[in-house]
């Protein structure tokens, strides 16, 4: 593979704090190379922008190899950028060529309120999680683990599901920033096992409930959400979703 | 100052023993008894969720947005457990034996032991939580093997192990959040241990989204705050792992043990400028059926596939014929090192080995053809069968592999380099993980105590369970059993007032140097000083210059360091540089540590200690020690030994051959 070196035009959303007004500043970095990613290249321009002695873009990253979903920034109006089924994190340089202006924003969602620069609060993600995301046994309490055994392609799915990684591209990219793909993953993930089936009813209803409460929007099954989900988090999930939901709420016990 | 308090008794009951004989406190008391856990993965988020469940009130930090995206999250392989499933001979005592081996006789025996014995009931815990692990068609659980061992035993969940596990964990906490028992503070970090009566009282904690400093009180505090591989800059580590809990614990009394044994993971993708920000490790399960080569010409520069059989070096299989390209981790990183020092690196850097999958591939497609029936298949469809046979097994990393390099796996080798991975020292703990200050707790990476020199691989995801959810719970007990009669410390206390104007004045101090050079930089200077002298390999010469070294960067990093922004803001550039200055001091304790072992054991390789061709050269009459490490002052430590005493197993020399 062919290695080069580009100078960019970066348009990127600065924000000092969650009570002030943001607005876009304009940078160029120059001889990036190919082979970088994407936020070493954000590395570069903070190094510079540190050494003319203002202050660094904040943004919110960690392992910095897919997997620990702190990364969000929403690149050229794609949230983690072009690439498919990818993290900001691992999108790296070659996706972009010589001269490029790039805009980078961070989450847009009410439920997601900026805390600085490119840096978004997602705790409203962990409050879905606290109203039912979970089996409540009590560690000591389980039995040897292979004394239920699970159907294989459900325990498959049941993991397509659980491998969503918490990120919130899938609201950042809804129109109506419904959090409704991450919410149906952790539904899927624990419906589809046979632990998960004595909190069945109430784990959905109480997940939805605190969902609308935290003020994300709703679900038009327009799908922006799978195509932009950096794990290809299924858009059957939200049908699962809303079965399970529906029968929740049908049925009289609970 | 050491006291192991390791049970009397046979190894077997030890566990057993002590739990029968812990000291309890009832339910209305654990009410009354508050808990601080600094850091929340596996280890963390298990003992704050367990404790949490007692109903003892547990108060939780992480620094990063949420619990769910510690560290442990990026475990690949999988997690060792003594189940014996697959009826191949596993048992406790094999996988206390396999560890104890792994970690070449650097371990203590009793906590090893029972590592083991719990090892099954973390995977029944797990299950039970609704961890997707995978599974056969018969519905139970499927198994893997893993290097430095002979059975199959380990549980996975594709490569993203430590994922569901992390998140199996989360879960349990976020419902005790709920359930009001614990309460959550994440984007905080401990800044430093408040200590009354030479007990450990509480912490110092920064909002990093206010920069405001918070006072906490606990009757007891537990460091579950990982490992401190980014002293090396460049390392697997996530960007914000840090030493920095664990190092404010050391300077506030807790005794450091072993910190030169760190782990140098061999197949990681190499470092591709100066740009490299992390590294990415591909998982040791890639060995299985990849080859390992380079040239046999220094400084070949033709591409891998126009370089014939014939001129291809399978070092590892040359050097190491029994285990071939499955020698573990410290083996194997050191074989590449020498290959490629010698000059037989490839890829633009020539700090790199070729991982090559075109022999599996071959071999799988022809399983495969026989399996169809297909006797006359061409060498392409053959080819064409056996990517897909590898694709199945390992596409996840294959693909990622393809992001990060813009290469095909498929078609070209791939390259790989050594890489910093865990670190197997941390605080010193005695056997009911309390460090050398009462009330003071390290679980997980952050303590020392299982892994000896080198850990096995799946076993990091099952030392942070173990200690969080089966261990703890226990030697907690018997600590805050006698506490019930202490109440809660108002934060006006003096200690508190004290250790919080040690870190305001500290805080103040680096952002009044406003020198020139950015904190990054520093770091990447102390990370090429530790990678070059104190990484795979040490001698004494280089560790001595690295100490010296290291000293004049510490000067130079607190009167030139700039940073930018104010303190009480978000100022990510100030957090790092809180972290930097702690890596820049442990550093040179690690040279020392290094220094003072004048042996080659585990991941430490010392070049003057080693066999006539080129093995790891222990020393166990002047060396089978723990080096706890008490620190003193400015570049002052006093050593502390405790002697391991290996009354089960018998140690000899490591051979692979």
């Amino acid at each position: 593979m062919e290695h080069y070196h580009m100078n960019l035009n970066l348009k990127v959303w600065r924000q000092k704090n969650s009570n002030t007004k943001g607005d876009f500043k304009t940078y160029q970095v120059k001889n990036i190379s190919s082979e970088m990613s994407f936020l070493e290249m954000f590395d570069v321009l903070n190094e510079q922008l540190i050494s003319e002695g203002e202050e660094p873009v904040a943004f919110d990253h960690d392992c910095r190899e897919g997997i620990c979903g702190m990364c969000s920034m929403y690149i050229n109006g794609k949230p983690h950028g072009p690439w498919q089924a990818n993290t900001t994190c691992q999108l790296h340089m070659r996706a972009f060529k010589d001269g490029d202006t790039i805009v980078v924003e961070p989450w847009r969602a009410n439920a997601f309120p900026v805390i600085k620069d490119l840096t978004v609060d997602r705790t409203s993600f962990d409050r879905i999680i606290q109203a039912g995301g979970y089996i409540s046994v009590n560690t000591g309490n389980a039995v040897d683990g292979n004394a239920l055994p699970i159907n294989k392609d459900n325990a498959d799915n049941s993991f397509a599901a659980a491998m969503c990684i918490g990120c919130g591209a899938c609201v950042a990219a809804c129109k109506n920033s419904s959090a409704m793909l991450f919410l149906s993953a952790k539904v899927s993930h624990l419906a589809l096992l046979p632990q998960g089936e004595p909190e069945r009813k109430t784990r959905v209803l109480n997940m939805v409930a605190q969902m609308d409460k935290e003020g994300f929007g709703a679900c038009t099954n327009t799908g922006a959400c799978e195509a932009t989900c950096p794990k290809e988090i299924s858009l059957t999930n939200i049908a699962r979703l809303n079965a399970e939901y529906l029968s929740a709420s049908l049925s009289a016990e609970k | 100052m050491l006291n192991a308090k390791i049970p009397t008794g046979p190894l077997e009951s030890k566990w057993a023993e002590y739990k029968g004989h812990c000291k309890l406190v009832n339910p209305a008391n654990k009410r009354k008894l508050e808990v601080i856990v600094v850091g929340t993965g596996l280890a963390g988020a298990s003992a704050a969720a367990s404790l949490g469940e007692l109903g003892y009130k547990v108060k939780a930090f992480c620094f990063q947005d949420s619990p769910r995206r510690a560290h442990s999250i990026a475990a690949q392989g999988g997690i060792n457990a003594a189940k014996n499933y697959q009826n191949d001979g596993d048992s406790v005592f094999r996988l206390f034996y396999d560890t104890i081996k792994g970690g070449d006789y650097r371990a203590r025996e009793a906590n090893v032991h029972r590592l083991s014995e719990v090892s099954a009931n973390i995977i029944d815990q797990c299950v039970a939580q609704g961890v997707p692990f995978a599974r056969e068609y018969g519905g139970l659980l499927s198994n893997r093997s893993f290097g430095g061992t002979q059975v199959q035993r380990t549980f996975y969940a594709a490569g993203q192990t430590g994922q569901q596990l992390l998140i199996g964990a989360y879960q349990a906490l976020e419902r005790q959040v709920a359930l009001g028992n614990v309460t959550m503070y994440s984007r905080h970090e401990m800044l430093e241990v408040v200590t009354i009566d030479g007990k450990a009282r509480g912490i110092i904690a920064r909002d990093l989204v206010s920069g405001k400093l918070e006072r906490h009180f606990g009757h007891a505090v537990l460091l579950c705050s990982g490992g401190y591989g980014n002293v090396f800059y460049l390392s697997t580590n996530a960007m914000g792992s840090n030493v920095t809990a664990a190092w404010k614990a050391h300077k506030k009394g807790a005794a450091f043990a072993n910190p030169c044994f760190t782990q140098i993971h061999p197949t990681c993708i190499p470092v591709s400028g100066d740009h490299q920000s992390k590294l990415t490790l591909m998982s040791e399960s890639l060995r299985n059926d990849g080859r390992i080569w380079v040239p046999k010409k220094q400084n070949d520069t033709r591409k891998a596939t126009d370089i014939p059989e014939e001129e291809r070096d399978y070092y590892l299989e040359r050097r190491y014929p029994a285990f071939g390209n499955l020698v573990p981790r410290d083996v194997a990183s050191r074989a590449a090192k020498e290959r490629c020092d010698a000059g037989y690196g490839v890829g633009s850097s020539k700090q790199a080995v070729y991982l090559d999958y075109a022999d599996a591939i071959l071999r799988y497609g022809k399983i495969e053809a026989g399996k169809q029936g297909r006797v006359n298949a061409s060498q392409e469809e053959i080819i064409a069968l056996g990517k897909e046979v590898v694709k199945a097994k390992y596409g996840n990393l294959f693909d990622m592999y393809e992001k990060i390099t813009g290469e095909n796996p498929y078609e070209v080798p791939m390259r790989i380099y050594p890489a910093v991975h865990y670190t197997m020292g941390g605080l010193w703990v005695d056997y009911e993980l309390q460090t050398t200050v009462p009330g003071l707790y390290a679980l997980g990476e952050a303590n020392f105590s299982d892994h000896g020199a080198n850990r096995l691989g799946a076993s990091a995801l099952m030392q942070g369970l173990a200690d969080g959810y089966f261990v703890i719970p226990y030697t907690l007990g018997n600590y805050l059993a006698d506490e019930i009669y202490n109440k809660s410390i108002e934060t006006s206390h003096p200690a508190f007032e004290q250790a919080e104007k040690a870190v305001s004045d500290r805080i103040h101090q680096l952002m009044s140097i406003k020198g020139k050079q950015s904190v990054e930089s520093f770091h990447k200077r102390l990370g090429k000083i530790m990678w070059d002298k104190c990484g795979m390999a040490r001698n004494k010469e280089g560790l001595e210059q690295a100490i010296k070294e290291i000293q004049a960067l510490k000067k130079e990093f607190w009167s030139d360091v700039r940073i930018p922004g104010e303190i009480n803001e978000m100022n990510t550039e100030l957090d790092k540089a809180n972290r930097v200055a702690d890596f820049i001091e442990l550093g040179e304790l690690m040279c020392i540590d290094a220094l003072n072992r004048n042996e080659s054991c585990g991941g430490h390789f010392r070049e003057e200690f080693q066999t006539p061709d080129g093995e790891a050269l222990r020393d166990d009459a002047g060396y089978m020690y723990v080096a706890a490490w008490e620190f003193k002052g400015e570049h002052q430590w006093d050593l502390h030994k405790e002697t391991l005493n290996y009354d089960v197993i018998k140690p000899t020399q490591r051979n692979y051959k």
